[in-house]
């Protein structure tokens, strides 16, 4: 919504009445201006922001108004809701105190036909509906204020958000408002929207979800309902019961538990089918034989009237197998949600040049349209301005300029590119207009294609589980020759106990704890540790990192920032102010790591800058000729400084600068270690890892780290190309555990060789492609934290199957002893199953680390 | 005791009326999303301006 269509045309602002309590955030104030209450202390004039409570810098301060705002955003977003009636927002305990930036977009692209053919579905009412991803979500009062947005825009009939996942479901009338202004409401309260790209899997997810839902539901009401019954006659059978009444009893939990078995417990009657059809044996076959056989046994007994049921235990069984299965499938989607996040914050809209060929500029009818990304067809041309980011890959068609792959590549050092290069979907421009033509976009390009593995890997089962199933394999042959030899022992004394206890066997021996414990001490691992910025693909990699072995490093990016940052400087300190002047319009990685070095220096005003590619920057600042760039290219046009020219370290990027043809200075950049990196080394050798490291860098760089991280020489593998990588990954992953660090294009290979691959924050995605984990906050705590969660992850797990399999014995044995009462089973089997559920939720696993909070509070 | 063959199925009614109530709910959508709706409580209900739409 634009300014112009907010403002009240009769009422000027300075004249609208603060509602009681609006403004100041100690609450207070009864008809009396914000303005002049005591104790607000901040700001210029003492002032803060009605909208956010911010301090309002002393140039945005209006003496004469009763409401002030620090800045555009928070006024458009006061009178959204000051025009909207909406003042009780400013009631709320809870409401957002960052200040709101309006991003001022047009998102004119979410009118095109394109976006509503493949985001927008039509309703049978003539209503519109689409989902979007908003940005900044994250409390009560966000729910609050999107949620009321039909009040202030016509036409939009609902919008409900989804506070978790930060997806708001729209419904609008198209003929009466376009989405676009919907879209710049949204914006304009500060949660810019995208287009959210999962609709298609996000509706197959949910009719499984709900599938699900029903399925525990129905499976857990009959289960609580023959449960009251076998109270009833588990009583009877202490205290004497009349035979009709027992009668009724067990035959309302015949029918029920068949209708338990038929209706939410097919699934392990198909699971079971499919596995046999296979020819393997699948968890679900021991558990759909002890369903089909206890029925059979219960059911014939029912109908003759005499011999035990076991109704109450599959029914207990059926349900707590069905709610262990969701929290595994609730768990392994962690993942897939990242890479789907991924997928929205993508750049969702490109600058399409239209009519080209026409004449350009005001006269010409070429003209610049923003069109959402899914909608580029290959052929079309795109304008790209300094800054932006691709939404497709193409080829340069004019203009030259750098271009930051850091995304795809992890290369921090920018990429130049002229006319005819290839460029790639979510790479940055950084210096120069651009005009490319689309090859691939949507979801054949290199960045969708990355990331649809990404949500591949996410999805793919954890081997662990597999491994898991395996064993239920051999259980469940066990379990039935132990059946086989119950019957052959008891046939002789009576053939009807035989069978009794045989089935008794079958029953209690349910590998039911079994089933959940690997996968529910996995699924909350993993579910913990994606709450802290580790994202496990799958279990096997848990598994591998809970014992120490060999851990291979990447060194850029990984154990350092991956930034250019300047190490060593001589000259004298005049020159600092030039050197900024020129500097401080540049994106060259460069400029930027002059500027974090001299914070303090205010920049000299400088005059006639001109980038020149691949040597340096040049420019007249007070009046003198200042050049700083590569020393080739600053002694073409000066001389002197030789004394200068010696830099110490050979890692360091030379960098000179000569003020009117004489070099006066000289700074090397380098790449600075992570602060936490020598810390996170250190625990990990003091947890018995072999951490070596292994980078494409001189070996004197490598070497010169490694003595920093205090690694002994010998592990420091300098010079090695990607080939060379894997080999020494390979060579070493034939002696044991090996994991894998990296960030880059160059690692993918390793990481993939590896046992374990780690992709770290920052990396290509390349790398987080084939990686089994990827960890999503810088630095190398994020490694130590993964490693002693995997460790403390197995040991829930070694004790969750520890104390199943022993539960299982004893009740085996009891059963062919014949001393098993289905009492006794009865109460065993939902115990042994609570028993492992709740380790498995309590047992500490990973511990959140010194992530950052959301942003926005 | 006898009121036990008349009262037991007449809970199972019961229990089945609420299982149709429960598969109604979740497959309209009802438990799709856990988190929001406690926090959508939270706000009075205002009546809504006229004429707006």
């Amino acid at each position: 919504m634009s300014r112009a269509d907010v403002m009240l045309p009769a009422a000027p602002r300075a004249t609208v009445a603060a509602p009681a309590g609006l403004g100041l955030r100690p609450p207070g104030g009864d008809g009396v201006a914000p303005v002049s209450l005591p104790g607000a202390a901040a700001g210029a004039a003492g002032v803060d922001c009605t909208h956010c409570g911010s301090p309002v810098p002393a140039g945005y301060v209006e003496p004469a108004a009763e409401v002030q705002f620090c800045c555009e955003g928070c006024h458009t977003a006061f009178d959204i809701l000051h025009d909207g009636g909406l003042e009780g927002y400013y009631s709320l305990s809870d409401r957002r105190d960052s200040p709101v930036r309006s991003s001022g977009r047009s998102y004119e692209e979410l009118d095109h036909p394109a976006f509503h053919e493949l985001y927008v579905r039509r309703g049978e009412d003539g209503l519109s509906r689409v989902e979007l991803y908003l940005e900044g979500v994250h409390c009560a009062s966000c729910v609050w204020l999107v949620e009321r947005v039909p009040f202030v825009v016509p036409g939009v009939v609902r919008v409900e958000l989804d506070v978790r996942r930060s997806l708001a479901r729209v419904e609008w009338d198209a003929a009466l408002v376009p989405l676009s202004r919907l879209a710049r409401s949204l914006d304009g309260l500060g949660y810019p929207p995208h287009p959210f790209r999962g609709v298609r899997a996000e509706e197959v997810r949910r009719r499984e979800d709900r599938a699900m839902l029903v399925r525990i539901g129905v499976a857990g009401a009959i289960a609580m309902n023959v449960m009251l019954a076998a109270l009833a006659l588990y009583s009877g059978w202490l205290g004497g019961m009349e035979p009709g009444y027992e009668r009724l009893f067990r035959w309302v939990s015949l029918v029920l538990t068949t209708i338990s078995l038929a209706w939410p417990g097919r699934v392990f009657m198909t699971g079971a089918l499919a596995a046999l059809r296979m020819r393997t044996l699948h968890m679900d076959v021991p558990i759909a034989l002890a369903l089909v056989v206890g029925l059979a046994r219960g059911a014939a007994n029912t109908i003759a009237d005499s011999g035990p049921i076991y109704f109450d235990g599959l029914a207990m069984l059926t349900f707590a197998l069905l709610a262990g299965r969701y929290l595994q499938q609730r768990g392994q989607r962690a993942a897939a949600d990242s890479a789907e996040l991924l997928h929205s914050l993508a750049p969702s809209s490109a600058r399409v040049v239209e009519g080209e060929g026409e004449g350009e500029g005001e006269g010409g009818k070429e003209r610049v349209r923003e069109l959402p990304a899914a909608a580029l067809l290959p052929g079309m041309l795109l304008d790209v301005r300094a800054g932006d980011t691709l939404a497709a890959d193409g080829v340069v068609e004019s203009g030259s300029s750098t271009m930051d792959l850091a995304l795809l590549t992890g290369e921090s050092r920018p990429e130049e590119v002229e006319v005819g290069a290839e460029v790639f979907a979510g790479t940055v421009n950084l210096a120069a207009p651009l005009r490319v033509r689309v090859s691939r976009a949507g979801e054949t390009s290199r960045l969708a294609t990355l990331l649809r593995q990404v949500e591949e890997g996410g999805l793919r089962r954890a081997k662990v589980v597999q491994m898991a199933d395996r064993l239920a394999g051999r259980f469940v042959a066990t379990v039935l020759v132990l059946a086989a030899i119950t019957v052959a022992i008891w046939w002789q004394a009576d053939p009807a106990a035989a069978v009794d206890h045989a089935i008794a066997l079958l029953i209690v021996t349910c590998p039911c704890a079994l089933a959940l414990a690997t996968p529910l001490a996995v699924s909350v691992a993993v579910g913990r540790a994606a709450s802290t910025g580790i994202l496990v693909k799958g279990g096997d990699a848990l598994e591998q990192l809970s014992r120490p072995s060999t851990i291979f490093l990447d060194k850029t990016g990984t154990v350092t920032e991956g930034r250019s940052a300047l190490e060593w400087w001589r000259g004298p300190d005049w020159v600092r102010p030039l050197v900024l002047a020129l500097e401080s319009g540049s994106l060259h990685p460069l400029a930027d790591g002059f500027r974090r070095a001299w914070p303090g220096v205010e920049p000299a005003s400088a005059s006639g800058t001109a980038h020149v590619m691949g040597g340096g920057i040049e420019g007249i600042v007070d009046g003198r000729r200042v050049r700083v760039g590569s020393p080739r290219f600053v002694r073409e046009a000066a001389r002197g400084g030789a004394e200068l020219a010696a830099i110490p370290d050979v890692s360091l990027t030379p960098v000179l600068v000569a003020v009117d043809g004489e070099v006066v200075a000289a700074a090397g950049f380098g790449d600075p270690l992570r602060a936490d990196a020598a810390r996170s080394v250190a625990r990990l050798r003091s947890d018995g890892w072999r951490v070596r490291l292994l980078s494409g860098d001189s070996p004197a760089v490598v070497t010169a780290a490694g003595r920093r991280l205090g690694l002994p020489r010998e592990d420091c593998l300098g010079g090695a190309l990607p080939e060379d990588k894997l080999h020494v990954v390979r060579t070493a992953a034939r002696n044991g555990t090996v994991v894998m660090v990296g960030d880059g294009v160059n690692d993918a290979a390793a990481i993939a060789a590896a046992s374990v691959g780690i992709g770290v924050h920052g990396g290509a995605e390349a790398s987080m492609a084939t990686a089994d984990v990827y960890l999503a906050t810088p630095g190398l705590d994020a490694l130590v934290r993964l490693v002693e969660g995997a460790r403390r992850t197995m040991r829930v797990i070694r004790r969750n199957i520890i104390f199943s399999l022993t539960y299982n014995l004893v009740a085996a044995a009891l059963a062919m002893a014949g001393l098993l009462h289905p009492l006794w089973a009865a109460i065993l089997m939902p115990a042994s199953s609570l028993t492992v559920v709740i380790a498995s939720w309590r047992g500490t696993t990973f511990l959140p680390g010194t992530t950052t909070e959301e942003a926005g509070r | 005791m006898s009121v036990l063959y008349l009262v037991v199925p007449l809970a199972m009614l019961m229990v089945a009326v609420a299982v149709a109530a429960y598969v109604w709910a979740t497959r309209s959508g009802q438990l799709d999303d856990l988190d929001t709706p406690p926090l959508r409580m939270l706000h009075d209900d205002e009546p809504r301006p006229p004429a707006r739409r």
